[in-house]
């Protein structure tokens, strides 16, 4: 479970290194290889390896909304990094993905 | 034309823009997901069919290759979709793959449905069609 919870844990700063990456697209498609976006994609690698190793032994129907805690870190980062604004719309639909996925996870 | 109609009109314009920019983000997310989820199952599909363990079994082994450029695919998607868009905001359409993989897993596998695996897919659906909405900020 705790391995579990490090996946999302890393996956979530994973999203936040390809924002970063991200944003060095504007200046044209072949500036896609930058340090940012491999740091990101190495990240969710990792996040993945994590993820493999604790899904090994554990119930799906706690592990799914575990996982689904990155979405709730990833809200975090975005706004103390890139100072997106949170409003209702977000909350609400974070809130629905997040029943969602604990629903999956019960019937798993 | 005064200042402030020319401000407005800005005003105008970005409220569009911002709505589009926030449709062809989910869209391309959208896109990264059912590349996502055709990646696990071809990747599952490689590992039941891994007849030799180790590093030469893994790339002689079809499927499990494709799975990994699919994966290579839809995270190119997700950076484009990215760009553009806000993290907090298209980071949980991400979540769609959940759908997608409970729905070839039933067609393709045969896996078993029940009424939870349906409940949530169909909150899922409805959470990213929030996300997705355009207009209120």
């Amino acid at each position: 479970m705790l391995l579990v919870l490090v996946a999302s844990f890393i996956g979530s700063f994973g999203a936040v290194f390809l924002k970063m990456g991200a944003a060095h697209l504007k200046k044209g498609f072949w500036h896609i290889l930058n340090v940012q976006l491999a740091l990101g994609a190495g990240l969710f690698l990792l996040s993945s390896v994590f993820f493999v190793l604790g899904i090994r032994h554990g119930e799906l129907s706690v592990l799914y909304p575990m996982v689904s805690l990155g979405y709730v870190w990833t809200l975090v980062w975005s706004r103390l990094f890139f100072n997106e604004p949170l409003t209702r719309q977000k909350f609400v639909g974070l809130g629905l993905v997040l029943v969602g996925v604990c629903f999956v996870g019960l019937g798993s | 034309m005064s200042e402030a109609q020319g401000s407005t009109m800005t005003a105008g314009f970005e409220a569009r823009d911002s709505a589009r920019t926030r449709r062809q983000g989910v869209a391309l997310v959208f896109g990264c997901t059912i590349l996502g989820a055709a990646a696990q199952i071809l990747m599952k599909t490689g590992a039941n069919h891994l007849v030799h363990p180790g590093v030469a079994g893994m790339i002689a082994n079809l499927p499990l290759l494709g799975g990994y450029a699919l994966y290579g695919l839809s995270t190119l998607l997700l950076v484009l979709a990215l760009r553009d868009g806000e993290l907090s905001l298209l980071y949980p359409v991400i979540a769609l793959t959940y759908v997608w993989v409970t729905v070839l897993s039933f067609v393709i596998f045969h896996d078993r449905v029940n009424p939870f695996k349906i409940a949530g897919i169909v909150t899922i659906v409805i959470g990213v069609a929030v996300l997705g909405r355009g207009g209120e900020r």
